[in-house]
């Protein structure tokens, strides 16, 4: 599987469970900030929860703190998978 | 001169349905809202529609049926048209006998069986006791004091006293007041029935010789509360002046009342001296009345020794026999539902009695509605609440 595939795959994954958050899917964009979806720290922490459990990837609570958009965290995410 | 106190918005969502006039309609009725499982569950309530999907995710049960009845409150106050009072002089207390007992036991499932890293991040926010109260706090921009009372089935009311002593003490010019509950999974089911407290016919027979405990129910209740003087200035609608609290414990058991009903008759008198009315000023009593032998027994008594010889005069009802026991929402519902009976002017049933217990020989409204006589220019009602743990909280209303 090429990393674009798993990319596509992930950011589909991300925004199934920010639709799940009550997260207006029309707005969920690579580039949207998680201020913009009003997702906080504990949705990111929730977020990152089943990123590991489904993925096996942990993010920290550092890398949580340097995410700014959901590009970047679907990249971060598929940069580490298996 | 303490500060007069008005009541300027009520809701309520109960097993009777959504909505302060649901409740006292259909239990002026006669109708219950219990299910076919034996419990008051709020079923024609369903949060998608008046919480966004976020919202819904963000708050445990007990807190959406709190948001839903405060915001019904704040309409009926006419607060939905602009606040009319400075946010930091607003205060909002909200009730609970349990918390968020359903977050808490989804946590703990998911922690013993997927370990420490299933547990959310949102578990422990969502099921603290204090989390209706913020959750209204942040909807509606009350930047004054905020809290929670916790004092099981009487933390409804409590919280409702609570607001009206801000207010007298100067700390708020109004308050946002309540109770709030949802208790119904198997696990507390089973807890309040091998205490021995709910009933086992699941028919809840309040001061009735067949009564065998409580039927547990689910709901909460809100009341706009104002200083009065800024209420009238402002031109909000008057609903009722919440006139007189008494508060007290009965030191004596964990669950149990005390029999001779001595600290709930005090804490009726000191509302009613608080109101400054008297005793025979009362015209309907709505009463704790769970269904459970002991309290309806100690409950007689306190009436007994609080009203004297107008106690066979007032009419007594309970909301449980239609609703259940909303346990820390219980006392804020009773307060909305005594205050829509005095409005209407309107003794509401007890509903299922049939058979007298010889020994409780009040009148306790069971043919049905009945007109709530005036002995007085103003009519004058109270609400009781009693508490697991001794907690006695009364609350007395007029309609002047």
């Amino acid at each position: 599987m090429s990393s674009t595939d798993t990319q596509q795959i992930v950011e589909q994954r991300i925004y199934e469970i920010l639709d799940t958050f009550g997260v207006d899917s029309s707005a969920m964009r690579r580039d949207a900030t998680f201020a913009d979806l009003e997702i906080d720290s504990l949705d990111l922490v929730e977020l990152a929860q089943i990123v590991e459990e489904e993925y096996g990837v942990q993010l920290t609570s550092e890398d949580a703190a340097k995410l700014e958009t959901l590009g970047q965290a679907v990249d971060l995410i598929a940069s580490r998978m298996p | 001169m303490s500060r007069a106190i008005a009541v300027t918005g009520i809701g309520a969502v109960t097993p009777l349905g959504v909505g302060a006039k649901q409740l006292i309609d259909r239990w002026c009725k006669g109708e219950d809202g219990f299910a076919a499982d034996g419990v008051g569950r709020c079923d024609c309530f369903d949060p998608a529609d008046y919480l966004s999907k976020r919202q819904v995710r963000r708050a445990d049960r007990f807190v959406q049926l709190a948001i839903v009845a405060a915001d019904e409150a704040i309409r009926d106050a006419g607060w939905d048209r602009g606040m009319p009072f400075d946010p930091f002089r607003v205060a909002c207390v909200l009730g609970t006998g349990i918390g968020g007992v359903g977050t808490m036991e989804t946590l703990i499932g998911a922690y013993r069986d997927r370990g420490p890293a299933a547990c959310s991040p949102l578990g422990i926010p969502l099921s603290i006791a204090n989390c209706a109260a913020a959750t209204i706090a942040m909807r509606h921009g009350l930047r004054g004091h905020c809290s929670a009372t916790v004092s099981a089935c009487a933390a409804g009311a409590d919280a409702v006293a609570h607001g009206v002593r801000l207010i007298r003490a100067g700390e708020a010019d109004a308050a946002v007041v309540g109770g709030s509950e949802a208790a119904l999974s198997d696990f507390c089911r089973a807890a309040f029935r091998n205490m021995g407290a709910t009933s086992s016919s699941g028919v809840c027979r309040p001061f009735e010789a067949r009564r065998d405990g409580f039927v547990m129910g689910e709901g909460a209740g809100v009341l706009v509360l104002e200083d009065e003087q800024a209420a009238v200035g402002g031109g909000a609608t008057v609903l009722a002046r919440l006139a007189g609290i008494g508060t007290t414990s009965d030191a004596f058991h964990l669950t149990a009342p005390d029999p001779s009903g001595g600290a709930a008759a005090q804490a009726i008198k000191i509302a009613l001296a608080d109101a400054r009315v008297s005793a025979a000023d009362v015209d309907y009593v709505n009463a704790h009345g769970t269904g459970t032998p002991l309290n309806d027994a100690s409950e007689t008594q306190a009436l007994k020794t609080a009203l004297g010889r107008h106690a066979w005069e007032v009419p007594v009802s309970s909301a449980k026999s239609a609703i259940g026991h909303l346990l820390g929402g219980a006392g804020a519902v009773e307060a909305v539902a005594t205050i829509s009976a005095m409005r209407e002017g309107v003794a509401p049933p007890t509903l299922h009695y049939e058979i007298p217990d010889e020994a409780l020989d009040l009148d306790y409204v069971a043919l049905g509605p009945r007109p709530i006589a005036t002995n007085g220019s103003r009519r004058v009602v109270i609400s009781n609440s009693f508490g697991f743990g001794g907690h006695n909280v009364v609350l007395v209303f007029t309609d002047t």
